[in-house]
């Protein structure tokens, strides 16, 4: 017997394949066009919305029995608003290049529907420790999509890799440029990353026939 | 103990709590950190300052590497000589210039009346005296700004610009080695008169060999951002001609 019940495991799980936030369920997308032109912005946003989403989860469900049916939209946007804040505030003081660069990105965590979204259809029912797992393995399921999408997008878009130019100098002409190889401009715009996703939930359905709806 | 959660003064009670527990929270988290975020901010300029003149970590070709934080307040204090701020027809030194917001300057020059307070940084690389003015404007979606090195003659010796939100892969690009080298070699006097550098496109000049044309080549597909470069360089630069006239005469 492992740390993690088989039902437990499935809540980490399942989202990163067959009930993904953003393939499956379509939610999140807006954050995920705006940020994914280069990777290491993907990175850290995944990495602040599983803080966000993690934690989050086991705060409304702590507070589940107490919170007051008629106000709990607004206790839970009070509860993404705060630990959002606090992340922006913590990534300002201690990873200053980074904030700027995802400036108004992290604010606009709060508006992720997968968030609001978990805490109203799971936190609300469920433990603070299977509401923890739930979260973690949601914001996993979109941070593993952001960080493809945003791997795709910087490799194709601007020939590099975290910054590093991994197909040569697009200026220079050397490596992969030197026998005619273009960037292709249009990946850096958010358009292109609603093409990736549909390219990414297209090789999924296309490998878990239970996914296709009938009609 | 049962207590009715549909009862409006249950849900007055807890919206009251909810709202004094997260406020002193975030009351909290934002008074701990404010020091560190200031000094960020502080240390930012400065770096910013001192790639301007030349000072800075670059390796390689595409390299945009600043002093790091830790030792920035030290170059800082080797490298500039001397702070001033230009209000009219005097110039005086200040050792706080750089903090100078001038963001809050420009918008109370609007007001008539107002003096504006003009930050200059005057440092010293390699035995040659560099002028260093900030310029502030326009992009496409948000603010972009910038520092400006430029010798007794106003050449351009070196700039840094940085932007709020300006599109990557695009307007976001003004920030980056092959645009900003451009502008080194550049005049912005001709003669007597003040010119100002243009982001021009389609200039016979991609590569930029001419230094005394008065433009650079601009990034493709960011014309509006090349625009608003322009255009601060020309309006923000053109206050400090006094003083240059007035140190070479």
């Amino acid at each position: 017997m492992g740390l993690l019940s088989k039902k437990d495991t499935r809540l980490i799980l399942d989202p990163l394949t067959d009930d993904n936030p953003i393939t499956i369920q379509v939610l999140g997308i807006c954050s995920a066009l705006a940020i994914t032109a280069q990777l290491k912005p993907s990175i850290v946003m995944a990495v602040s919305v599983i803080f966000v989403l993690g934690l989050g989860n086991v705060v409304i469900s702590l507070m589940r029995n107490i919170i007051p049916s008629k106000i709990r939209i607004i206790v839970q946007l009070i509860v993404v608003a705060t630990l959002v804040i606090i992340v922006d505030q913590v990534l300002k003081a201690f990873a200053y290049e980074l904030s700027k660069e995802l400036s108004v990105f992290i604010g606009l965590i709060i508006t992720n529907c997968i968030i609001m979204g978990r805490f109203e259809a799971f936190a609300l029912g469920n433990g603070p420790w299977k509401s923890f797992l739930d979260g973690v393995g949601n914001a996993l399921g979109y941070g593993v999509i952001l960080i493809i999408v945003g791997f795709f997008r910087e490799l194709l878009g601007s020939g590099t890799l975290f910054g590093v130019k991994v197909l040569g100098d697009s200026v220079e002409k050397t490596g992969l440029y030197a026998i005619g190889y273009e960037n292709n401009g249009f990946m850096v715009l958010p358009p292109m990353a609603l093409i990736v996703v549909g390219i990414i939930i297209w090789v999924q359905r296309s490998r878990n026939s239970a996914l296709i709806e009938e009609n | 103990m049962a207590v009715n959660k549909d009862k409006n003064s249950y849900t007055m009670i807890f919206a009251v709590i909810m709202v004094l527990v997260v406020g002193t929270l975030l009351a909290g988290f934002s008074s701990g950190l404010k020091p560190t975020i200031k000094a960020n901010e502080k240390f930012e300029k400065q770096q910013n300052i001192l790639y301007a003149m030349g000072v800075n970590n670059n390796t390689g070709a595409g390299d945009v590497a600043f002093i790091p934080t830790d030792r920035v307040a030290d170059a800082f204090k080797t490298y500039i000589k001397e702070q001033l701020v230009i209000e009219g027809e005097t110039a005086s030194k200040n050792d706080k210039a750089y903090l100078i917001d001038v963001k809050k300057e420009g918008t109370k020059a609007k007001k008539d009346g107002y003096q504006r307070k003009l930050p200059l940084f005057i440092g010293e690389k390699q035995g040659k005296e560099l002028y260093i003015m900030p310029v502030r404007g326009k992009g496409l979606w948000d603010a972009i700004w910038g520092f400006i090195a430029v010798d007794k003659t106003m050449t351009v010796q070196g700039v840094y610009f940085d932007h709020k939100g300006e599109t990557p892969g695009l307007g976001a690009e003004i920030k980056q080695r092959y645009f900003m080298d451009d502008f080194i070699g550049e005049k912005l006097l001709d003669g007597a008169n003040f010119k100002g550098i243009k982001v021009a496109k389609g200039n016979n000049d991609p590569k930029n060999m001419i230094k005394d044309d008065y433009e650079v080549d601009a990034l493709a597909g960011a014309t509006i951002t090349g625009d608003g470069v322009s255009a601060m360089l020309k309006k923000d630069i053109a206050m400090y001609v006094p003083y240059f006239k007035s140190i070479n005469n």
